[in-house]
């Protein structure tokens, strides 16, 4: 069943009457439950297309189907509830509140949600258990590491439980080690508690923790392709 | 949203930058404090003036020396020689003024009183035998002279509470003698204390016949006193002196009388619509205080909503919606508001206070404290208001961004 439906989508960017043509033409489906990392050199129209598949952004053509819906049936105040219920961000630059503890920023969807308020800390704190960092809890976002705060932004997008997570280069700032355990922890996601993830990465060794590749070139579909030699070795997260 | 969380969100923003809070809610603090400040001491300047007319009755009539000449300011009142002994007997006759009860002429003078080495200036009210009946004031100490005293233009006082306590201190007054301007007095009486609402305990009460002698040296009087039957002959008698002294002297056109009658009523009417109006209009000057940290307010609002652009595009893309991020922000320009109203009412106060001590202290004025409760009240409110209206363009704005470009935002 798919989760994710775009036929022919566009993007024209018209920066005071400048127009920059970034999605053309892309059509493709995404399943329930699978891991799509999107790839394609800088310019390609990749992170543009993953803020289209997580309402950050709108489309100029084409159409957009989430869960059997038309996303431009919906008003702006649906669409938020969609990003709050159905979807989790994680960022490159982790996008965590500085100021604000570990169990703070995991709870900040809660916040918008319509999960009783009882609830919180329990779905937030098993959230920062999941990604191993129930030691960090009270701690202060400014005072972790690059590695720790992806993590906490995994738990963050995690906590409501969501349809799909997108991930946008979660490894881009982050040094190897600790990219692989962030990469393992979304592979995780997907292969033991069935969230869909789109992952967004330049990084071939990143992409192949996923089991389909689209690639991306001028903002047009290059290959969308399985992977073969799946990369499923990871053993640095081990919950 | 929770509306709690909201509140907790807003004030968690504030406590980021507390130094950049505290800078932009002065000019409210500043506006409350002038506020509260002004209706204060207008409110202590009210109750001060209507306070000295309290002690008169409310069958007093007064009639003074002058045209609209009222109030605490004597100049004009003993300047004026407009109300002669001749006015006096003709208000004092039935035919002329049937429903009088009493009929007393008073001299308002000054002057230094000295009892061996204590010295102290006084008020001095020249005043008949009627003053315990009418102003409702009796000696606790000695007793008060009389209309014989009067006629005999004796040169006996009757001190104030104050006057006593600086001149005598613990030792006993009456009996005793004190000077004022060069004239020995006894002291036959000693009032009790009648605190801040009159101006009694820094006067001394004698013979008016002694006052025109002794002090003023002058034949008129300051304003004569009179007090109707009851409060149904109030206004027939104001009337009554008012044709009386016409024909006394020879008045024909209304807008020239050389003398005024009014009652206490009417002089604490007049005095309170004066001093409110003051008031207001003061408090009206600091009001626009209250405008310029409104704009502040604004300002540095929209500077924190460019400055937190990543944190509205990160609340819109994990669920907040417009209305969450417009309440956030307007919540924090509200409490921000109100807090400055808070700290503004307090501190306006305070020195509302510590002005009243001085005033009280060094201008020898019986000068009362008191709080502006709907000042305050409407302070806080306004505060708020002031962060609601300057809130919602901010608000708006911050609302308004598209998430990704906020995300996008460096």
């Amino acid at each position: 069943m798919n989760i994710i439906e775009v036929k022919k989508l566009g993007k024209v960017y018209d920066n005071e009457g400048v127009k920059t043509d970034a999605l053309h033409g892309v059509s493709f489906d995404i399943k329930k439950g699978e891991f799509v990392a999107i790839m394609g050199p800088s310019g390609s129209g990749k992170s543009t297309l993953l803020q289209i598949l997580g309402l950050l952004d709108d489309y100029t053509g084409g159409s957009y189907y989430f869960d059997d819906k038309n996303i431009k049936d919906y008003n702006p105040k649906e669409v938020a509830r969609i990003r709050n219920e159905k979807m989790g961000f994680v960022f490159q630059s982790f996008n965590l509140l500085p100021n604000a503890s570990v169990l703070e920023n995991v709870k900040l969807p809660l916040l918008y949600s319509n999960v009783p308020e009882k609830e919180w800390e329990r779905k937030a704190r098993e959230a920062v258990i999941a990604v191993g960092l129930e030691h960090r809890m009270e701690q202060d976002a400014k005072l972790l590491s690059g590695g720790e705060k992806q993590r906490v932004a995994i738990a963050r997008a995690l906590v409501n439980n969501p349809e799909v997570i997108f991930a946008d280069e979660p490894t881009g700032n982050l040094d190897s080690k600790s990219g692989e355990v962030v990469i393992e922890i979304i592979q995780k996601l997907n292969r033991e508690l069935g969230h869909t993830v789109i992952l967004i990465t330049h990084e071939t060794y990143t992409a192949e923790y996923a089991e389909r590749i689209i690639r991306l070139y001028d903002g047009e579909i290059e290959s969308d392709k399985k992977v073969e030699n799946r990369r499923l070795d990871g053993a640095a997260f081990t919950k | 949203m929770i509306f709690k969380y909201s509140i907790k969100t807003a004030v968690n923003g504030l406590k980021t930058h507390k130094s950049r809070s505290a800078l932009t809610i002065l000019g409210i603090v500043i506006g409350i404090t002038s506020i509260i400040l002004v209706v204060s001491l207008g409110q202590g300047a009210q109750n001060l003036i209507l306070g000295q007319i309290k002690g008169l009755g409310a069958t007093t009539i007064i009639v003074l020396p002058g045209k609209i000449s009222f109030g605490p300011s004597t100049a004009a009142e003993t300047m004026n020689d407009s109300l002669k002994e001749k006015d006096l007997n003709l208000i004092k006759s039935k035919a002329n003024v049937p429903y009088a009860k009493y009929v007393m002429p008073m001299v308002v003078g000054a002057g230094q009183s000295v009892y061996g080495s204590n010295v102290y200036q006084v008020a001095v009210f020249g005043a008949g035998g009627l003053v315990p009946d009418i102003f409702n004031i009796t000696p606790d100490k000695g007793y008060f002279f009389t209309d014989d005293d009067v006629t005999s233009r004796s040169a006996v006082v009757v001190i104030g509470y104050k006057v006593k306590q600086r001149l005598f201190e613990n030792d006993e007054a009456v009996g005793q003698k004190i000077r004022i301007k060069n004239t020995t007095f006894k002291v036959i009486g000693v009032l009790p204390e009648k605190g801040s609402s009159s101006n009694f305990d820094d006067a001394v009460f004698m013979p008016y016949t002694t006052t025109q002698q002794d002090i003023t040296g002058t034949k008129y009087y300051s304003r004569i006193v009179v007090e109707a039957d009851s409060d149904a002959d109030l206004q027939s008698t104001v009337q009554d002196i008012t044709n009386t002294l016409r024909d006394s002297h020879n008045i024909t056109d209304p807008l020239k009388d050389d003398f005024t009658v009014t009652t206490s009523a009417d002089i604490a009417k007049t005095l309170g619509t004066i001093t409110s109006a003051l008031t207001a209009f003061l408090a009206a000057v600091a009001a626009i205080s209250l405008i310029v940290g409104g704009v502040g307010i604004m300002n540095i609002m929209l500077v924190s909503v460019t400055e937190r652009t990543k944190e509205i595009g990160l609340r819109k893309a994990l669920g907040a919606t417009n209305g969450d991020i417009q309440t956030q922000f307007l919540l924090e320009a509200v409490i921000l508001t109100a807090l400055g109203g808070v700290i503004g009412i307090i501190l306006g106060s305070i020195l509302a206070f510590l002005i009243s001590l001085l005033i009280s202290k060094f201008a020898g004025l019986d000068w009362q404290y008191s709080f502006p409760v709907s000042a305050a009240i409407l302070g806080l409110v306004v505060s708020s208001l002031v962060g609601l209206i300057f809130g919602i363009y901010p608000a708006r704005q911050a609302a308004k961004k598209s998430p990704m470009e906020a995300l996008r935002y460096e």
